[in-house]
Order: structure tokens, then C-alpha cells, then sequence
């Protein structure tokens, strides 16, 4: 979805997200880590439960909200990727009975 | 209970810094408040690494770009009390200013506030629109600037405006070709701009690079779509096509990522709080602060400058900012009116010489009707509560009378964002039927805090 240019060399932090180490450079956001790591979906609408993903990458649209060390619904594009940072995004499961 | 400050600016993109800059010369003791870790704000994000660290993409991004070098070198230059990784999410009145930093609620007093907050997209409430892969064109533009990462695959735009065509020419210099730009660009919208086209070309350099940026696309054999009727994001776990209908023939584009964009529109939840006056502007089609030529709102110790008061662009938001800060200085008694007035002149002749582009550029790009108030009732409107175009226009004729209300209506609104990638929609949507203007319908009261917090946060709160 999407990649580093070429010329990215330099300084990388890895975090785990969903288990599994991503490295990324540093001063990357933790929505970013989650597109460089092709960790999408990376929620599910509470409502219908349908997949969703980082949006608009500035705080506003809060579709990229994930656990962060533990916290839930953090808003991934306003966190730096710290070194061993552990993400969980939340698995998707089949809509809730609309009453 | 420490002295208040002269003034406080929230947001530290052109208008701030250069608001801080002039404040700072004039000797007001000033904090600037932003939420990310660097200045610059979106236009300008991360100039700073990017110019220490990979300066081969100062010429990928552009000069326009590059040009923030110096804003943000004569704001670090300045002496303000700067606190990155600050979001501002209440001011009470007489002015206090709450706000977070890493994991921490503060408060600080001060004697006015300038707020320059900025721009966001516009909401494009298409079918399809909330699909992973599917993303704003300034989001991506945002990883480029903070990252160097770039989409892959096929990749469609698809809206209008500045900001698309810049960010289309960015990614070929980053050796990225998107498969197809898709305009939604109103049919006519180039004859009808075309009057403004000589008070345009008065405007320093805007309308060469337009042409430049087109050109290079063109010459790329970059797939320009335009002139259809529908164009809706088809996919089940990730966006995989968009579907372009016109006079009976369908085209399907296959995509691995959509950007969407359709001009920028204040960044307005910290105005509407603090109950500041707005009015709809139609040809920005949008709310904006009532302000005066000062940036003054309609409370007399609150300012506005840059795209937070009207869309301007980032070279006119530094003069509004350094005219704010003029404006507070003379309101603090540091300055008097002549010293104002003089100091005044440069930045009103360069806001008037940059502010000849805007209206070709709203003429041309202003968005067309089915993409702020979709005609299919089942386009998602609100993403957080997933109300769509249907269910809002359901409200209304069951007698629903405003935006606040359709929050008890159907929580259109009641999500995290607090509206904000539904809230012009649901005026638009309101406002066509109603058949009435978008200033009767007004917009969705916004509540502090205007930005989400831990109730631990909360009980911590550190006052100065």
C-alpha cells in the first residue's frame, strides 16, 4: 500500500504491531508505521464493525484509532513510533444485531 | 498563579509562526501551542528533517515548500515559549487555554488568543469513501513530507483543486505515476472562472506553476477522466476499484489506493467552541469566522489568521499572522495605532498581491454539488456512526430542524471526530432539503473538549 522511497536511508525504530516487528524511520507517526507495514485494516467501525483505516494522517478524522501500549483508541497519526512500542489493531468480527 | 501571557497562538504553521515572529519583535510575551513535535504545520510539515536529513526532496516537494525554511528558522530564531505536542482542548473565558501534552493537562492564562489552526480537506462523502486504501490526497502528501513514503500500486485521485495537482506532480518526481486522475470538476467551471483569469495573472507566480504542474502531467500520459455523471469506490476488506459512469458506458479503474480531494475548508471545532460568529461563504462553501481586516473575532480578545479565517493559502496566512500579532500588540497598548498602521503596510500589500489567485482558484475548483451532498442515500456521511446521505434526509422530512438535532435524530455527529468529517455535509445536505440557505441551517454546536481526553489526564491537570 505503501513503501519507502529509495533515498530513505537512515535512522529506523521498531515497533510491534500485532506481534510482529515493523521497522520504521524515525519520526514516523504510528499510523504510518501501520501503512508501511500493510497492517490494513487496522480497525473496525464500532458501529457495523466494517474495516477501516488511517484516513487523513492530522487528527481529525480519528479513523486510525488503535491500542498503544495497552491504551486503546489511541490516535495513531498523532504518536510517534517509539522503539518497542507494541500496536494491537482491533480485530475485525462480525457486525453486532442492529436493534 | 503565575503572570498570564500577552498572547497565546494555537498552531504553529505560517500564520503562527509568523504571528509569534511579530510578536515576539514587538515584545509580547507569547506561547505557542501546537500539536505536533516539529513547527511548520501541515504545509510545511517536518522542513526541518527534511531539510537536514534528506535535502534531494526540497526540489521532489517544491519550491513552495522549500520556502518554509525560513518561517521556521526565524520562529525557532524567536523568543516565544513554543510547546510542541500540544493539543489545545479548551478556552474558558476570561481566557484560559487547556490543553495535553505527553499524557499531561495544563492550563495557562493569557490576555488574548490568536487562533491559526488552519486547514483540513474537505469532506468527499462518496460511495465507497470509507474503504481502507481509500485516503485524502494531503494524508498522503503528509507521509511523503514526514517519512518519504509513497503509495503503491495503482493509484487514482480523484476530486479537484490545488493541492491535487501539486500532489500528482510531487509523486512523479518521486518516480510515482498515479494510473488516473478522476476530476469531478464542475462541467463549465473553466468559462465561468475565465473572467477572473487577469486579476489571477497578478497574482506572484500561481497561475505559471498551475499550468507547469498540468502540463507535466499531461506530457507524463497521466489518464485524465472528467465530464461523467457518477463515480463511486468499489471493494470488500480494501478499496480495489473505482467505477467512473458516463452517458451509459461504465469505466472500471482497478486501484490499490484512492486519494481523494476537493479543496480545504477551516479547520473551525476551536472557533465554533469558543461560540465565535461564522457565516457561510459561498464561494469558499464553507463557514468562516467573522473577522475583520485584523483578524479580530467577534469577541474582542480573540483572533483568527490564516486558513482557519477563510481559505488563503499559506503565503497570505504569514501576513495575516504578522498583521494578528501587529493588531494584538496595538490592542495591548505596546504599539499605537500609526506605529501599527506603519509596520502594517508591507504585509497588506503582499496579502493583497497573493489573495489575486483565490477567486480563479474557487471559480475553477469549487466543488460541485453531488460531492458535498451526495444524491445516493446509502453514501455514508457521518464515518463514525455510519449516517448516511438517506438517513439525514429521512431526519429532515420527519421534522428534524438543525444539525445539533440530528445528533438525537440518528448520532450523526456523535462520533470521536465531534463532526468533523460530517458537519458540512449535513448542512449541505440539510440546506438542499430545505431548499434554504446553508447560514439558516447553521452548523453542529461544538462542545469542549474539542479534542478527546483521559479522564486521568483530567484529574492531573497542572495550573500555571
Amino acid at each position: 500500500m505503501y513503501a519507502s522511497l529509495p533515498d530513505a536511508a537512515g535512522p529506523q525504530v521498531s515497533v510491534i504491531v500485532d506481534g510482529k516487528p515493523v521497522a520504521v524511520p524515525a519520526g514516523a507517526s504510528v499510523a504510518a508505521a501501520l501503512l508501511l507495514a500493510g497492517a490494513v485494516p487496522s480497525r473496525a467501525n464500532p458501529v457495523t464493525h466494517a474495516p477501516r483505516a488511517p484516513y487523513c494522517m492530522m487528527g481529525v478524522c480519528f479513523e486510525c484509532l488503535v491500542e498503544i501500549d495497552g491504551i486503546p483508541e489511541r490516535q495513531a497519526c498523532m504518536i510517534a513510533a517509539a522503539e518497542g512500542m507494541r500496536v494491537r489493531c482491533a480485530p475485525r468480527s462480525s457486525p453486532p444485531e442492529r436493534s | 498563579m503565575s503572570e498570564p501571557y500577552d498572547l497565546a497562538i494555537v498552531g504553529a504553521g505560517p500564520a503562527g509562526m509568523a504571528a509569534a515572529t511579530t510578536a515576539a519583535e514587538l515584545g509580547l510575551r507569547t506561547v505557542v501551542l501546537d500539536e505536533q513535535e516539529a513547527p511548520g504545520g501541515q504545509i510545511y510539515r517536518s522542513i526541518e528533517r527534511v531539510a537536514r536529513d534528506h535535502p534531494q526532496r526540497l526540489a521532489m516537494l517544491g519550491e513552495d515548500y522549500a520556502a518554509g525554511l525560513a518561517l521556521v528558522r526565524a520562529f525557532r530564531a524567536c523568543s516565544v515559549d513554543y510547546r510542541p505536542g500540544s493539543t489545545v482542548w479548551q478556552v474558558e473565558q476570561p481566557l484560559g487555554i487547556l490543553y495535553s501534552a505527553h499524557g499531561e493537562s495544563h492550563r495557562l492564562r493569557a490576555r488574548r488568543i490568536l487562533i491559526a489552526t488552519g486547514a483540513m480537506e474537505r469532506p468527499m462523502p462518496l460511495a465507497g469513501w470509507t474503504l481502507p486504501g481509500v485516503m485524502t490526497a494531503g494524508a498522503a502528501q503528509i507521509l511523503l513530507k514526514t517519512v518519504g513514503a509513497v503509495p503503491q500500486g495503482r493509484v487514482v485521485l480523484v476530486g479537484c483543486g490545488p493541492l491535487l495537482l501539486l500532489f500528482a506532480w510531487q509523486l512523479l518526481q518521486a518516480n510515482v505515476r498515479v494510473s488516473a486522475l478522476v476530476d469531478t470538476s464542475t462541467p463549465g467551471a473553466r468559462r465561468r472562472a475565465a473572467r477572473h483569469l487577469p486579476t489571477a495573472l497578478m497574482a506572484p507566480g500561481y497561475v505559471g506553476k498551475g499550468l507547469r504542474y498540468i502540463r507535466v502531467l499531461r506530457e507524463a500520459g497521466i489518464a485524465m477522466l472528467d465530464n461523467f455523471e457518477h463515480v463511486q469506490l468499489n471493494g470488500s476488506e480494501r478499496v480495489e476499484e473505482v467505477v467512473v459512469k458516463r452517458s451509459g458506458a461504465t469505466e472500471r479503474l482497478a486501484a490499490d489506493v484512492v486519494l481523494l480531494h476537493q479543496g480545504l475548508v477551516p479547520n473551525a471545532n476551536l472557533g465554533w467552541a469558543l461560540r465565535c460568529e461564522h457565516e457561510w461563504n459561498e464561494s469558499q462553501r464553507c463557514f468562516i469566522p467573522r473577522v475583520d481586516s485584523w483578524g479580530l473575532a467577534s469577541q474582542a480578545e480573540i483572533q483568527f489568521a490564516g486558513d482557519c479565517a477563510g481559505i488563503v493559502g499559506a503565503r497570505s496566512a504569514e501576513h495575516a499572522g504578522r498583521l494578528a500579532a501587529l493588531e494584538s500588540a496595538y490592542r495591548l497598548e505596546r504599539i499605537d495605532a500609526t506605529a501599527r498602521d506603519a509596520k502594517a503596510r508591507a504585509p497588506i500589500a503582499e496579502l493583497r498581491r497573493h489573495r489575486r489567485i483565490r477567486p480563479l482558484l474557487e471559480a475553477l475548483y469549487r466543488p460541485g454539488d453531488r460531492y458535498v451532498a451526495p444524491e445516493q442515500d446509502d453514501v455514508i456521511v457521518c464515518r463514525c456512526e455510519e449516517a448516511n446521505a438517506g438517513d439525514i434526509r429521512r431526519a429532515v422530512a420527519h421534522g428534524c430542524p438543525g444539525p445539533n438535532q440530528m445528533k438525537a435524530f440518528i448520532r450523526c455527529g456523535m462520533g470521536p471526530c465531534q463532526g468533523r468529517m460530517c458537519g458540512l455535509t449535513v448542512t449541505e445536505l440539510m440546506a438542499a432539503a430545505r431548499n434554504v440557505s446553508p447560514n439558516e441551517i447553521g452548523y453542529y454546536r461544538i462542545r469542549p473538549p474539542i479534542k478527546p481526553l483521559a479522564l486521568g489526564e483530567l484529574a492531573a491537570l497542572q495550573l500555571e
